[in-house]
């Protein structure tokens, strides 16, 4: 059997061939059947939770859980599959199920079918697409001013952090290349991590080595902490070669700005107060990466699970995840601990925390609370509401609508094509971007804190999606629209695709009445309310947040 | 409860009108909470200015056929264009700009802008911010300094951003810098010739306003999981953006961009061309208390045939500026608005007559001109000059840090103030005596003493 709600397009993921007659005779009774399905779902009250209460399924449970317990304090019920299907792609891949994926995945009756979608989609290429999107604006990976890598450099830097996602590399070896690496900008790209520093004296690179892999504001340290810290970066290198725009970085032992490194042993001092005399004949950056890509150092493997948490829960167990200090503690110090432990346990396999949280019911809590307060959200009561990056929104609105955007750089890039087809979480540079992104809030890459990303709503957002031509062409150009609005189909069959297409599942016997009613205004034509119901849906708070 | 009034009940409950007022950028992520701000920068008694109108000359407008003419270097140099006499004795413009010509008294002409730079983008970047590129900062231009001292901080309380651009954003490069994405423009898109002028996402042409109220209504109906998270942050911060944006779309705030209001005469008077009409509007935003808003006007990036290109669209721009300036001054404007003309470079005073630029002129940093009207410039002066040819400053270089420094002098903005810098950089309004941008004095020859 053959269902689809969209036409197969670039976007479309996985397709399914279709058979167009027998789609055509089935299809009212597929869609009745669906509803009925979809309906069941929901019948215990919201089409967003599943009408059970949460029970632990392993350690994180067990300690967000007592932790809640101890601050009576309730957590949300268990989330809806089709609320689970929409935010795990979101999540997890930065992409919109496809219709046809969301179908799937609510039809499936195998009670692991959360876990084995988890699965899938971790060896997803939109997987490392969305985190090396994530870890672009943490390294400031971008072309042009104020970072100036350079295009080919920027693209080459990218290249390198998708495919170690990909690939799954350790975080401590992740860690280590781009603190060790020496050579060519284009030819071995971790080294643009020192390229990629604003502030290339000893001392800023100390604060962004800490800022990225200690998630601490090294500015903000007494001023020998840092001194401490910098002599080990006193020694990076940078020269040019006789290719265009090509940069060597290199362990410089004799060029330095606090002494030469070939004359009378050095001392260096790591951030947790010990010291290290350097010898001339090790990089200094080889014995600080000794030093932080450990189990035993306090910060490195704490800080990674902490950015994890907060990117797939919303806030940090310490929060924010990249203001470590003493004064800021964990809202949840038992939790931290077991995930840190775990992590560096694994080998610092980052997929293995990401399947560990996944498949928590922590994460697979509603987004509707059951305890409101500020404690409720910090020990992670429910599943809290965030605004798609300005990338996935785009991304999906295009997905729905078979819509492209353009793209420009703020110089003309003679190393960088961009195709028609181009996904925006996908694109590497920062420098290359679109009117969209920058009123969306994409971040600058300027300074790799990860508050330079905007996710606050604003008027102009609004007015961008309510009432922009963009928008009105792109529902009006769609194939969704086409497709949806061919004779055979009844404003019934509109109202479920368009639910199951835009918000991933299908519409309440309340939501299809008022839908319905719309198509049957007076002066209405299918067209109309066939645009005009896309339109709303896409505006929707579901649409629009992660939830 | 139906789900309408659910939605009614999260309405801020400041008057709808302030709500829009204190909360409505559609310029960059203005987050709603940042803007209830107090008035960080207060504006002295003796500003002589109170806006600006930029008009832009995107490409860099050729300074020998306009307003440096040089009717003594021969045919190589000024084409088949004459120079004409203005209003003001001795001072002669190009003979395509006849009404600005009888309005010489209202504005001086800057013959000695110079920065030496032949990039578009790093010498839009060079006049637009007073800075030389190359450091490791992006500063905010004129535009996102005075949105800074003279927009919400400061009490404009408008329903339209502080910092306006007609129609399309500059693009060239990033206009707030490390002010961030609050203090960037407002580009209105859409073309103000065209009935409606379709600002982008206020002005939806063929959508009428009962279709707009019943997209709302249904899209309010099936908002589900609004109405099931009344209370959350998030949701009621999507409702006031919600609520503005509706303000601008169905109410009186964008009443402004609706020429229909003004008489046919005087659109006529302007030009019906998208440059004129644009003069227009910038007129009615400065009456309403807009500081800062650039007529981005392309077009000057003359390579190939300059002449054509300016016996064409040299009439247009004449009739649109000269009008904006006649028109500012009935109505008692231009005391208090600085129009500034000018691009970011001028061209090759050598005319290039072969192929394939067939009389084209290249980029010209060494030397330019600027004109400033208004705001307390007094009107009718020439400062500097260029050579004979036009080819290099003959005298009293005018660097563009000293143009922008003699802008915020009238607007009242501290040159030495400090602008907030996100790295705690200390950062200056105006370049110190230790970044080593070349200056040359602010032109007091033509400001008030």
């Amino acid at each position: 059997m053959s269902f689809t709600c969209f036409p197969p397009g670039k976007h479309a993921g996985p397709s399914v061939p279709a058979t167009a007659g027998l789609r055509s005779r089935l299809l009212p009774v597929v869609v009745g059947l669906l509803v009925m399905l979809g309906f069941a779902a929901c019948a215990a009250g919201t089409p967003y939770e599943a009408g059970v209460a949460p029970a632990p399924v392993g350690e994180i449970d067990r300690l967000v859980f007592a932790r809640l317990a101890e601050q009576n304090l309730t957590p949300a019920e268990v989330c809806s599959d089709a609320v689970f299907v929409r935010r795990v792609y979101l999540d997890v891949i930065g992409t919109l199920p496809t219709a046809i994926e969301t179908r799937d995945f609510l039809q499936d009756r195998n009670p692991n079918k959360r876990r084995l979608l988890v699965d899938r989609l971790l060896e997803r290429d939109e997987f490392a697409d969305y985190w090396a999107m994530k870890w672009s604006d943490l390294l400031r990976i971008k072309a042009e001013f104020p970072v100036n890598l350079w295009p080919n450099a920027a693209q080459a830097y990218h290249r390198w952090v998708h495919d170690a996602l990909r690939s799954n590399m350790p975080y401590s070896q992740f860690a280590r290349d781009l603190l060790t690496a020496s050579g060519s900008n284009f030819e071995n790209p971790p080294v643009n991590f020192y390229r990629a520093t604003q502030n290339k004296t000893p001392a800023g690179i100390a604060q962004t080595v800490a800022l990225t892999f200690m998630g601490m504001r090294a500015e903000n340290w007494p001023s020998n902490r840092l001194a401490g810290m910098s002599v080990f970066f006193a020694n990076v290198g940078f020269k040019a070669t006789g290719e265009w725009k090509e940069e060597i970085v290199y362990f410089a032992p004799a060029s330095t700005n606090v002494g030469a490194l070939n004359g009378e042993p050095r001392t260096a001092t790591f951030p947790d107060g010990t010291t290290v005399q350097l010898s001339p004949d090790r990089d200094p950056r080889a014995v600080f990466a000794d030093w932080l890509v450990t189990a035993r150092n306090p910060w490195f493997a704490q800080n990674y699970v902490n950015r994890v948490w907060s990117w797939l829960l919303g806030r940090g167990i310490i929060q924010e995840p990249d203001d470590v200090r003493p004064d800021n503690p964990p809202s949840n110090p038992k939790l931290l601990a077991y995930l840190e432990q775990e992590f560096a346990a694994s080998g610092f396999n980052v997929k293995a925390l990401f399947r560990q949280i996944l498949n928590s019911q922590t994460y697979q809590l509603a987004a509707i609370p059951r305890s409101r307060s500020p404690a409720a959200a910090a020990n992670f009561a429910g599943y809290p509401l965030r605004r798609l990056e300005a990338e996935v929104l785009i991304d999906a609105l295009d997905q729905l609508t078979g819509g492209t955007e353009s793209y420009t750089s703020e110089i003309p890039e003679p190393f960088t094509f961009i195709p028609d087809n181009q996904r925006s979480i996908a694109l590497p540079d920062g420098s290359v971007s679109s009117p969209f992104l920058e009123m969306f809030g994409r971040s600058p890459r300027d300074t790799g804190r990860e508050g330079e990303r905007n996710n606050r709503i604003t008027a102009s957002q609004k007015l961008w999606l309510l009432n922009s031509s963009q928008m009105q062409q792109k529902l009006e150009n769609s194939r969704m629209v086409k497709f949806q609005t061919q004779p055979d189909k009844t404003p019934a069959d509109i109202v479920a695709n368009l639910y199951l297409g835009i918000l991933s599942r299908f519409p309440t016997p309340q939501e299809a009445d008022l839908a319905k009613a719309y198509f049957a205004k007076g002066d209405m034509s299918r067209h109309r309310a066939t645009v005009d119901l896309a339109w709303a849906l896409m505006n929707t708070t579901e649409f629009l947040y992660h939830h | 409860m139906t789900p309408c009034s659910a939605l009614e009940k999260l309405r801020p409950r400041i008057s709808r009108r302030e709500a829009v007022r204190r909360m409505l950028l559609a310029a960059g992520g203005l987050a709603l909470s940042e803007h209830l701000s107090f008035h960080a920068y207060a504006v002295p008694a003796n500003a002589r200015a109170k806006a600006v109108i930029q008009i832009w000359m995107w490409g860099g407008p050729s300074h020998l056929d306009t307003f440096d003419p040089k009717p003594d270097a021969g045919q190589e140099y000024t084409g088949s264009l004459k120079a004409i006499e203005t209003i003001v004795p001795g001072t002669r413009i190009v003979e395509l700009l006849p009404l600005t010509a009888k309005l010489a008294d209202k504005y001086s002409i800057i013959r000695s802008m110079t920065h030496g730079n032949n990039g578009h983008e790093t010498a839009s970047y060079i006049v637009q911010t007073g800075r030389q590129p190359g450091g490791r900062v992006v500063y905010p231009c004129a535009g996102a300094v005075t949105s800074l001292f003279r927009g919400y901080d400061a009490g404009y309380k408008g329903l339209i951003p502080p910092y306006v651009v007609l129609t399309e954003p500059q693009g060239r490069f990033d206009e707030a810098g490390f002010l961030g994405s609050r203090f960037r423009p407002f580009a209105t898109g859409g073309n103000p010739a065209q009935t409606p002028f379709a600002v982008e996402g206020v002005v939806a042409p063929g959508i009428t306003t009962q279709h707009q109220h019943e997209r709302r209504e249904l899209l309010h109906q099936l908002d589900t999981l609004a109405q099931d998270l009344p209370a959350d942050p998030q949701i009621v911060a999507a409702t006031q953006a919600e609520n503005m944006a509706y303000d601008m779309i169905l109410g009186d705030g964008a009443k402004v961009f609706d020429l229909s209001e003004e008489k046919p005469e005087v659109r006529d008077r302007y030009g019906r061309t998208k440059f004129g009409q644009s003069c227009l509007v910038a007129r009615r935003l400065i009456e309403r208390g807009i500081p800062y808003v650039t007529i981005n006007y392309p077009g000057w990036d003359t390579h190939k045939e300059n002449f054509q290109v300016m016996r064409r669209q040299l009439p247009e721009m004449d009739k649109g500026y000269a009008t904006l300036l006649q028109d500012l001054s009935e109505r008692g404007l231009l005391d208090s608005t600085i129009v500034w003309w000018g691009g970011e470079f001028g061209r090759t005073p050598k005319v290039m007559w072969e192929a394939p630029w067939n009389g084209g002129r290249n980029h010209w940093g060494k030397v330019f001109s600027a004109v400033v009207a208004g705001g307390g410039f007094k009107g009718g002066q020439v400062v500097g000059a260029s050579d004979a040819r036009g080819e290099e400053v003959k005298d009293r270089p005018v660097y563009p840090a000293d143009l922008i420094g003699s802008i915020y002098t009238l607007l009242g903005i501290d040159g030495t103030a400090k602008l907030p810098n996100p790295e705690g950089l200390d950062t200056r309004v105006l370049p110190t005596a230790d970044e080593g941008v070349k200056m040359a004095g602010q032109l007091k020859e033509i400001m008030p003493s």
